[in-house]
């Protein structure tokens, strides 16, 4: 191997940050990419052709919303014929089903569906938009075709006691996979994080029911789950680590470490409209700046886990402890845990709030 | 979850093989496995023609220095991985 990196193994493509919901923990930044800086169907048929020249296995389609660029069927196809395994990340509309076999056939590898919730209030509480039935007609549509399905479910303190029902919608559907995703607090999730933070006996409450749950149904469905960093003793090794499996296309075409990168000031990030795939990977300063050990600080850089979790999230290291190089504060070991030893010792037991306040994710221009 | 000796796997909807760099791998939803000497010449039976009986004296036949019990115990493990993993069905 002449290249000092491993390659990517994952490409994040967000298509576009344009989408029907409004989700009050949307992973997108609060700064949204405008529609006409997205890029066009060509240069992201050049970006599948370079990534999988550097090894990228998988291309995950997300947004926004995907299906909201009206190209989508020639990505995915672009995609498939550049050797990529095509996963597209969606919320189920706009949907049809002769979209739904277009994609298909055009080489959808896998199709992952979003739920706000188990029942539509809760979830238009969420998304606030009406779009549950929705995705109940996407599933049944699902049933009858041949590609990968996924249900992905992000939890907080609003939709936790519906778990039993979300797994009887996967259980009817003919998913072969089921994500139970908490909500990671950065962005929108950060904003409206006092308001969906679960508590710690809500907590320990799914991890008895999910452990039960995956154990039934194995070998029908696989259940995985990712636990709330905010109540982990160590933080999670965000991303696979930085810089080293995945990369992020914004819809403008900038190359990202992680979804969140831009909260970090002073990164200055690469396009892909000016450089090449391999080049932003293995010479770029945002990439190069988290990479290995040498930017790490006490008590990371001495820890034993270093090599596991990579000092955990520096977005959540910025947003929490005001400085990307430190210990993801999350970390019972970083000086700053107390910090959120108090948050979390602020979510109520049960929720009081009738109708929360949330801030709601909006469209870019 | 025990093996039927006279099933026949298959690879589940939404896993296929792929090629990267000379390497072969196993495609499925948010992984990817790669495959090398043993677990390519199982995979790669893994048609929903092969039975794992088939498979079984296949590799038998493949690998005819290793101890035949031990070649069978560790197909049957590694395809209840697969199936684990949610990457084979096994169809009569």
């Amino acid at each position: 191997m002449a290249s000092l990196q491993p390659n990517p193994l994952a490409l994040v493509c967000e298509l576009t940050h344009r989408c029907p919901l409004h989700c009050v923990y949307c992973s997108n930044p609060r700064e949204l990419a405008a529609r006409n800086s997205e890029l066009d169907a060509e240069t992201w048929t050049s970006v599948f052709r370079q990534a999988a020249e550097l090894g990228v296995l998988q291309a995950d389609f997300t947004g926004g919303e995907p299906l909201a660029r009206t190209d989508v069927i020639e990505l995915v196809r672009a995609a498939r014929n550049a050797g990529l395994y095509v996963s597209l990340i969606t919320s189920g509309l706009p949907l049809d089903e002769a979209k739904l076999d277009a994609l298909i056939s055009a080489g959808l590898d896998h199709f992952q569906l979003s739920f706000q919730a188990a029942t539509e209030d809760v979830a238009e509480q969420i998304s606030g938009t009406k779009t549950h039935a929705q995705k109940l007609r996407v599933l049944e549509l699902l049933k009858s075709r041949r590609v990968g399905v996924t249900l992905n479910f992000v939890l907080h303190r609003r939709n936790l006691h519906q778990f039993g029902e979300m797994v009887a919608i996967a259980e009817s559907s003919s998913a072969s996979r089921i994500e139970f995703a908490n909500v990671q607090y950065y962005g929108w999730g950060f904003a409206n994080r006092d308001l969906l933070l679960p508590s710690r006996e809500q907590l320990n409450d799914f991890m008895v029911k999910v452990k039960a749950t995956e154990e039934r149904l194995r070998g029908k469905i696989r259940v995985e789950h990712v636990v709330p960093d905010y109540y982990a003793k160590y933080p999670k090794p965000c991303m696979g680590g930085w810089g080293r499996k995945v990369m992020l296309i914004a819809p403008n075409g900038d190359a990202l470490p992680c979804h969140a990168a831009g909260v970090i000031p002073g990164l200055c990030f690469e396009n892909v409209k000016e450089k090449a795939l391999r080049e932003i990977w293995e010479t770029s300063e945002s990439f190069e700046k988290f990479r290995g050990e040498s930017w790490m600080q006490e008590p990371c850089k001495t820890c034993d886990r270093r090599s596991q979790d990579f000092g955990g999230c520096r977005c959540q290291a910025m947003l929490l402890a005001g400085d990307a190089g430190a210990t993801d504060p999350v970390c019972s070991l970083s000086p700053n845990r107390r910090e959120v030893d108090a948050v979390l010792q602020s979510v109520p037991a049960s929720d009081v709030t009738a109708t929360p306040e949330f801030l709601y994710r909006s469209n870019p221009a | 979850m025990a093996i039927d000796p006279n099933s026949k796997p298959h690879l589940a909807t939404g896993c296929r093989l792929g090629e990267n760099d000379n390497q072969r791998v196993l495609l499925m939803p948010e992984r990817a496995l790669r495959l090398n000497g043993p677990s390519l010449e199982i995979v790669t039976r893994c048609d929903g023609k092969h039975t794992v009986a088939q498979i079984v004296a296949d590799l038998q036949k493949l690998y005819s220095k290793a101890e035949p019990h031990k070649v069978e115990s560790d197909i049957l493990g590694y395809l209840e991985l697969l199936q684990k993993d949610r990457a084979l069905d096994f169809s009569a």
